[in-house]
């Protein structure tokens, strides 16, 4: 059963079949025979899933009308509060933090009786492209456990891979969401900003994170995207404006007649021979499905990644700042004498790690006084400049599609030494958080040269989110019928069962 | 030795520029649902938001925004039709998330201005101060340092935060520089607080309690040589608690910068802190090297686009501006000029007009909080508002002198006896036997014991000489413990020695 979809999952329980406390215990029990070697998770709450799994089971004895996915186990990615779990964003300095409420989406969560199996694992702080800068240690990908599984929301998209967990939630700064699950070869979708609440979203970047929904299908991913969406009064940017309807896409999944723009400049140079051929494999499908391709032309991409390490960075310097150790997580130095300003520095300093404090002296640097111009205003206008050039390629293409990432999963170690080489790895995922749009990651295959999985990704205009689940069901049902299974029935199996 | 006023105005120019930083009194945050109650239990009333929580996020509380405007369109501020919230980035513990979301570049209201009149020797002055902006801000939380001698952080045992105040709305007013008030510059200073306190009253969006925090000004004073271009360097004194402190701190300024130039000594660019004791500031935060605070629109909120109409609305929504409203009251209680001036000045007018709403007297009522409830917030050191004594309080005074249960004196009694929280008028009365005594047979039995107890003074009387009468009476008083009519016991006493009584 745990290696059903959601929506199957799901079926099975209405149909009497299953349970919900019997599927939140197969998956807690799949937690303990191979989370030792895979690592997503941070926290289990174990007592938590199972209560919750038994309200849901109860409501259905009693006849109640539940959600669609009502019962269906989930992962949460460490970066979202819920009340009294512990939540410690990847990082040493929330070590110990129950926070005292819910965030929008955990509690959107809870309303549709979604079973929140624990807190996954993560970069620090969703810094990072492959949860190694957890201060908790990283998470294994689980198609070769030598490789990272993404970043930041690793343990998101691992724990689907691994089925931990068919569900999961991630956010999506720079492409925590999508390139976490191109390498996973799971389903993920960073929704228009301001389509999901951000109350509860532990802030890295406030103007680009966005939480959104992870997967093994896209009808999942859809499923789970109408669960979390919404305007939300308690987010002063979220979108008062329907939820686009994006399970009614991923049901329909037709392209006939949708023009479909590749991204010129997201191809060539720098991206992996089998990350590419499976790529235009992928676009040749979706022609066949009776889309028209075009090229369209995006110059200003090229600034994208460095408008990005500012603002991002200036941002989380300021929404770092709170972590003082006066209020709540550990606190260093609290000693007979010691100056609040003393605790306040030593805390910083053994509590954050290193690219964090990378970042935050970055951005501290960048807003300063007489520099504040030169980076963060000149990486504004880069910004303004990069929606510009998606308005302009959205009058040619109802979607844009490119490669998620560059390469496949790197080896854990091998670029946590060279930040430029690890950034990188989001080149083709930035641009759609610059802008405010919304991106979906869906796997197309393995590449040819090192088996591992490859991400597709599609890119709609804002509010349109239901496009890039039309275009992702169109591929994923192509690439099936191609396959004759998914391609997670490829993976090599855990040591554990399978 | 140190200088006069005289001596500074004689040789310097001053040149003030005022900040009055408002609590509006929403009854929730600035971003978030709490209440805004004053004296709440520390920390009773916080939430993730004003707690700056991890996740938590702020959302404009639209009441204040509303406020904002309201202020700006009786400030003749123009209204930006696009306004943001920045961060402005420093630590401080009652600071939860070590930013303050405040507007910077781009506030709600720019470019107004306020008339204020300052009676002088030379009759009434009008000054217009112009006023740069109004923006919208949070409030921090409050620090007590516990231990050490100063009651600063530095040197502290430890500290106590409450967070309650964290989110409080504020709304900062910032003049242009005020050249050319000349001598009249405390005054200037006071009396634009004094007009501005007024008209944020009137709005209803404050408790513009300056002693409560809830108004407070800091006073930025700069001297320059007279007739001189270049502006002198400022202090910025805070901490300025009352209207006659505004005006006492802009003195003192002038005086502490003109000593200073004067032995050829700079004067340094820094935050002081006015003492009420001592009528001097003290040194506090050195702004010689400005502070980098990192400014950056607050991503968490959208920018500020009031709409036309709702300003228009509230434009026509404005109520009777003080200064209009003042011009209307004296002529309708028909005040001369100077005692309109002495009623202002005393900061009694709002209390005057509600005690006249109760049905007292208008003269009666002015009477009353300018003499003698003045005089014991004088002893006492404090504003008659502060005083136990209510409008409500007064009226009913008034109006038992008006039927003669009260003579005067007695009031007096009364209004100390309200005063000492020993209840209502009636209360007292009772209380304190506070009865005028008008039974007639009880007064001439006690006139009859006076005059056995002085006959040579009665004889006096009966022989014409009606000056001797006040001994009689004051002895009568004196028997009824001072509860008698004193005029009726005349009356009564010259009557009954064969006197004419008037």
């Amino acid at each position: 059963m745990i290696t059903k979809s959601a929506y199957e999952m799901s079926a099975a329980m209405a149909a009497g079949e299953t349970s919900s406390v019997a599927l939140t215990q197969a998956h807690l029990d799949r937690i303990s025979a191979v989370d030792q070697h895979v690592h997503a998770f941070l926290h289990v709450d174990t007592e938590g899933a199972l209560a919750q799994a038994k309200a849901v089971d109860d409501a259905r004895a009693r006849g109640e009308k539940v959600g669609p996915l009502a019962g269906v186990p989930l992962a949460l990615k460490d970066v979202m509060v819920q009340q009294g779990i512990p939540t410690t964003c990847g990082s040493k300095i929330l070590e110990g933090w129950r926070p005292p409420y819910d965030a929008t989406v955990v509690t959107k969560l809870k309303n549709a009786g979604v079973v929140i199996l624990g807190k996954t694992n993560m970069d620090e702080f969703a810094m990072g492209s492959s949860t190694e800068n957890s201060a908790y240690g990283p998470t294994h990908n689980p198609w070769d456990l030598t490789r990272i599984p993404g970043g930041s929301g690793g343990g998101s998209s691992a724990s689907l891979a691994a089925f931990e967990a068919p569900l999961a939630i991630g956010t999506d700064t720079g492409g925590s969401i999508r390139q976490p699950a191109a390498v996973t070869g799971t389903v993920g979708v960073k929704p228009t900003y301001g389509g999901v609440s951000r109350y509860g979203l532990i802030a890295f970047s406030s103007s680009l994170d966005q939480a959104g929904p992870c997967a093994r299908t896209v009808l999942d991913t859809a499923l789970l995207h109408e669960v979390i969406a919404g305007h939300d009064g308690k987010d002063a940017t979220s979108i008062n404006a329907p939820v686009p309807q994006v399970v009614k896409a991923a049901r329909d999944g037709n392209v006939k007649g949708m023009k479909i723009g590749f991204v010129k400049e997201l191809n060539g140079d720098g991206y992996q021979p089998g990350v590419r051929s499976r790529f235009e494999e992928s676009l040749e499908l979706l022609a066949k499905a009776g889309a028209e391709i075009v090229e369209v032309s995006c110059p200003n991409f090229e600034y994208a990644l460095a408008a990005y390490y500012l603002i991002a960075p200036s941002e989380c310097s300021s929404n770092l700042a709170r972590f003082d150790a006066m209020r709540y997580g550990i606190r260093v130095g609290d000693s007979d004498g010691a100056s609040a300003e003393s605790v306040m520095n030593l805390t910083r300093q053994v509590g954050f790690g290193r690219e964090v404090k990378r970042r935050i002296i970055l951005g501290t640097y960048a807003l300063s006084s007489g520099y504040y111009d030169a980076y963060y205003g000149s990486a504004q206008k880069v910004r303004t400049l990069i929606m510009q050039d998606f308005t302009k390629a959205f009058t040619s293409a109802d979607v844009l599609v490119s490669p998620t990432c560059p390469t496949t999963a790197f080896k854990i170690g091998e670029k946590a030494n060279d930040p430029l080489a690890m950034y990188l790895n989001d080149i083709a995922t930035i641009p759609v958080n610059m802008a405010g749009i919304g991106g979906m990651s869906l796997p197309c295959g393995l590449a040819p040269e090192d088996n591992l999985p490859v991400g597709f990704q599609i890119m709609a205009p804002a509010m349109q989110d239901q496009r890039m689940y039309t275009v992702g069901a169109a591929l994923e049902a192509a690439l099936l019928d191609q396959w004759g299974a998914p391609l997670l029935s490829r993976i090599p199996a855990l040591a554990g069962t399978q | 030795m140190s200088l006069t006023y005289e001596d500074v105005i004689a040789k310097y120019e001053p040149v003030l520029g005022l900040e009055v930083h408002v609590e509006l009194n929403t009854n929730s945050k600035m971003f978030c649902g709490c209440s805004t109650v004053f004296g709440g239990e520390p920390n009773t009333q916080t939430c993730p938001v004003c707690l700056g929580m991890p996740g938590a996020l702020p959302v404009v509380n639209e009441k204040a925004i509303e406020s904002s405007i309201l202020i700006g369109l009786a400030l003749n501020c123009s209204i930006t039709p696009f306004s943001r919230f920045s961060r402005k980035n420093y630590f401080y513990p009652d600071m939860p998330k070590n930013f303050q979301i405040s507007q910077y570049d781009e506030p709600i209201c720019v470019n107004g201005y306020l008339d204020v009149e300052i009676d002088t020797d030379d009759g009434v002055k009008k000054f217009r101060v112009e006023i740069e902006r109004v923006h919208m801000e949070e409030d921090t939380g409050k620090s007590l340092h516990v231990g050490g001698a100063t009651g600063r952080i530095h040197g502290a045992d430890y500290s106590l935060l409450d967070y309650n105040r964290a989110g409080i709305p504020l709304v900062e007013i910032v003049t242009k520089i005020v050249p050319g008030t000349g001598r009249y510059a405390p005054e200037v200073a006071k009396a634009y607080v004094a007009q501005l306190r007024d008209i944020l009253r009137s709005l209803g969006v404050s408790d513009v309690r300056m002693e409560q925090g809830s108004l407070r000004c800091d006073a930025n004073v700069s001297l320059r040589l007279i007739g001189a271009e270049k502006l002198g360097t400022r202090s910025e004194t805070k901490n300025v608690n009352s209207l006659r402190s505004v005006e006492r701190a802009v003195r003192g300024e002038m005086i502490r910068h003109a000593e200073l130039l004067n032995k050829g000594e700079r004067v340094v660019q820094e935050t002081r802190h006015f003492q009420e004791d001592t009528g001097l500031t003290r040194s506090g935060r050195s702004k010689e090297q400005a502070e980098d605070y990192r400014y950056f629109p607050e991503p968490d909120l959208v920018p500020v686009a009031p709409d036309a109409a709702w300003i228009e609305k509230l434009r026509a929504s404005l109520p009777e501006h003080p200064s209009v409203r003042r011009n209307r009251l004296q002529e309708q209680w028909g005040v001369p000029d100077k005692e309109m001036a002495a009623m202002l000045n005393a900061d009694a007018l709002e209390i005057v007009e509600a005690t006249v709403l109760l049905g007292a007297d208008p003269t009666r009522a002015r009477g009353w909080w300018l003499g003698e409830i003045s005089r014991i917030a004088n002893e006492k050191n404090v504003a008659i508002a502060d005083l136990a004594i209510s409008p409500k309080d007064v009226a009913e005074i008034v109006a038992l002198v008006a039927t003669g249960d009260l003579t005067d004196k007695l009031a007096r009694q009364v209004v100390e006896g309200v005063i000492n929280a020993e209840g209502s008028p009636q209360e007292v009365i009772n209380s304190r036997g506070l009865k005028v005594v008008s039974d007639e047979t009880a007064l001439m039995a006690a006139i009859e014991r006076a005059i056995a107890a002085q006959p040579e003074t009665a004889e006096k009387i009966r022989n014409g000489h009606i000056p001797a009468a006040g001994a009689l009476i004051g002895a009568v008083m004196k028997e009824t413990k001072g509860q008698a009519d004193a005029a009726r016991v005349r009356e009564l006493l010259l009557g009954h020695l064969g006197q004419p009584t008037n």
